[in-house]
């Protein structure tokens, strides 16, 4: 089994091939060079630690003690579907009977000219440590996009110290995938920290002169920083798999269990799209930690011959200052809302479609406090559950009584 | 062995539920099962120390609320990514309509 790929996904996907009492040979090939880590502490508490830490998935000795054969810092370059084997980038070569594409995404690049080695974008630890030495007191940080990545590291830098401003094109900060109301919630706890939130701003240029950003504006207004970090989208790896000649559709294409449409290469994780049973097939890809993980993982059981079809309903979260957001199922498939208030300002919107289905749920609120009902929700979502929005809309209501209904 | 410490009134927490406990400076997570016995482990998770109190219940299972790592409440046993390491459990008994914890 070779699984190319050293990320959340291929590290998972390894190990469950070992919990399942595989016996054969298990190579695990990345091009960082680190052991498989956790990239969502990179723009948390990563970040924001004295050092920046790697949070491991699995240790040297864990990885030894499985025999799990991890090859860092060499890239997959080429695979040989004939043969079997995949080349790597020092001239070597590896045999595989299955083999597991776990290439993941790659930030989305600004085509701007005028981008220098201030110009950077989050993505590895070394990234996170190219980017915390310019986070320090009274440095400037100009974060280009309001999506996830960019915002989280915003309170990040805050935290240290920076002054920040995020520029966003959209007319709101997080416009994909998150209601209104939460991005409104989201972008006042960045204003009570100070954080200059420009919203409906498209970027004319950016000069880079190797110390300094300057950012020009559409409406001519200029933003002045010591480093600018550019957070708008991911794009998935696909070249790989496309010169192999596997189809590639908003990312590495494969069946609702994980397979390529040839019967021995898999993919899974940020890199590939898939068809989401829950939403009648609809075609997605995801870049959500606990999908990569749960993919991982099906991926696995399935080059083993499990045959079993991915049936999880994506789920993501994100923490900003004392804030986490979770949201279950995907928003945009629901016709109404119906909001549930829970203690502390924290509250539930709950995303219908026009038949009554419950098919998302967003939550936000302090700490944990949205945990345990958007878990619920998950729930009653892979149900296909129609619960009465009286009852979702009342905390009186126990959410896990619906789910006995 | 140390003292049994009264933690809560068995009626405060419900069926399949779970609550808070602080002590000493530490924290404990108690449950109490479907079928009505009531069980106690640390009180955070193992994979980035959250409090398991703001987590569902379900079964014997304890799910974190950051991460969903699950672990057997009543063993303490890690059940499944991205949780490896145990809790850590202990004995529980009811007396006279409370709970009472045996730490140490
Ligand atoms: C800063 C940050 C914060 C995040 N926060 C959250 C969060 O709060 N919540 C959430 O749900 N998700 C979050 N995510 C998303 C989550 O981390 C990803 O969905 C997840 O890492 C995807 O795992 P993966 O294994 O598919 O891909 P990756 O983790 O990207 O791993 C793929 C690996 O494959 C390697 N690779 C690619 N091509 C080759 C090749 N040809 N040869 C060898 N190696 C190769 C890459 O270098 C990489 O190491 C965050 C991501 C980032 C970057
Ligand atoms: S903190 Fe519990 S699973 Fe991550």
């Amino acid at each position: 089994m070779v699984i190319i790929g050293a990320g959340e996904c291929g590290g998972r996907a390894a190990l469950t091939l070992r919990d399942l009492g595989f016996e054969g040979p298990v190579t695990l090939v990345g091009d960082e060079p680190h052991l498989p880590y956790e990239r969502p502490p990179l723009s948390k508490e990563a970040m924001t630690s004295e050092a920046p830490f790697i949070k491991a998935i699995a240790s040297d000795e864990l990885l030894a003690e499985r025999s799990i054969r991890h090859i860092h810092s060499l890239r997959v370059v080429a695979i040989d579907r004939v043969a079997h084997i995949v080349s790597l980038s020092d001239g070597s070569s590896l045999a595989y009977d299955k083999l597991l594409l776990a290439t993941g995404s790659v930030p989305r690049k600004l085509p701007m000219p005028g981008l220098g080695g201030r110009c950077v974008y989050l993505r590895t630890f070394n990234d996170a440590l190219a980017i915390r030495a310019h986070l320090s007191a009274g440095n400037r940080v100009a974060i280009i996009g309001g999506g996830f990545i960019g915002l989280e590291l915003a309170a990040s830098a805050r935290k240290l110290g920076a002054a920040v401003t995020v520029i966003e094109a959209q007319p709101r900060i997080l416009m994909r995938g998150v209601p209104a109301e939460i991005a409104e919630i989201i972008h006042k706890a960045h204003e009570a920290e100070s954080v200059r939130v420009l919203t409906g701003q498209g970027i004319a240029s950016i000069a880079d002169d190797g110390a300094e950003v300057r950012i020009t504006l559409a409406d001519g207004q200029q933003v002045v920083a010591d480093l600018a970090v550019i957070g708008i989208g991911a794009v998935p790896v696909t070249t790989l798999a496309a010169e192999a000649g596997l189809a590639i559709d908003n990312g590495i294409a494969v069946d609702g269990h994980l397979r390529t449409e040839d019967p021995d290469i898999f993919a899974a994780g940020d890199c590939c799209s898939f068809p989401l049973a829950i939403y009648g097939g609809r075609r997605v890809r995801l870049e959500a930690w606990r999908n990569a993980q749960e993919q991982g993982a099906l991926a696995a059981r399935n080059m083993l011959g499990a045959d079993e079809a991915h049936a999880a309903v994506p789920w993501f979260w994100s923490d900003q200052y004392g804030l986490t957001l979770q949201i279950a199922g995907l928003s945009d498939e629901g016709k109404s809302i119906v909001r549930r208030d829970l203690d502390d300002g924290a509250f539930i919107l709950f995303h219908l479609a026009e038949d009554g289905r419950l098919v998302a749920a967003s939550g936000i609120g302090p700490g944990n406090a949205v945990a345990r009902d958007i878990r619920l929700a998950e729930m009653l979502i892979a149900k296909r559950a129609r619960p009465a929005p009286e009852a979702l809309g009342s905390q009186a209501v126990k959410l896990k009584s619906l789910l006995a209904a | 062995m140390s003292d049994w410490v009264e933690a809560c009134a068995a009626e405060d927490i419900d069926e399949e539920d779970v609550m808070r406990f602080d002590h000493a400076g530490r924290t404990y997570a108690i449950y109490r099962s479907p079928d009505d016995e009531y069980f106690a482990t640390d009180g955070l998770c193992s994979h980035e120390k959250v409090h398991l109190a703001d987590g569902l219940v379900m079964d014997d299972i304890i799910e974190c609320p950051k991460h969903n790592g699950r672990f057997n409440y009543k063993t303490g046993d890690a059940r499944g990514a991205p949780v490896c390491v145990n809790l850590k459990t202990y004995p529980v008994k009811v007396d006279a309509g409370k709970v009472l914890i045996q730490l140490g």
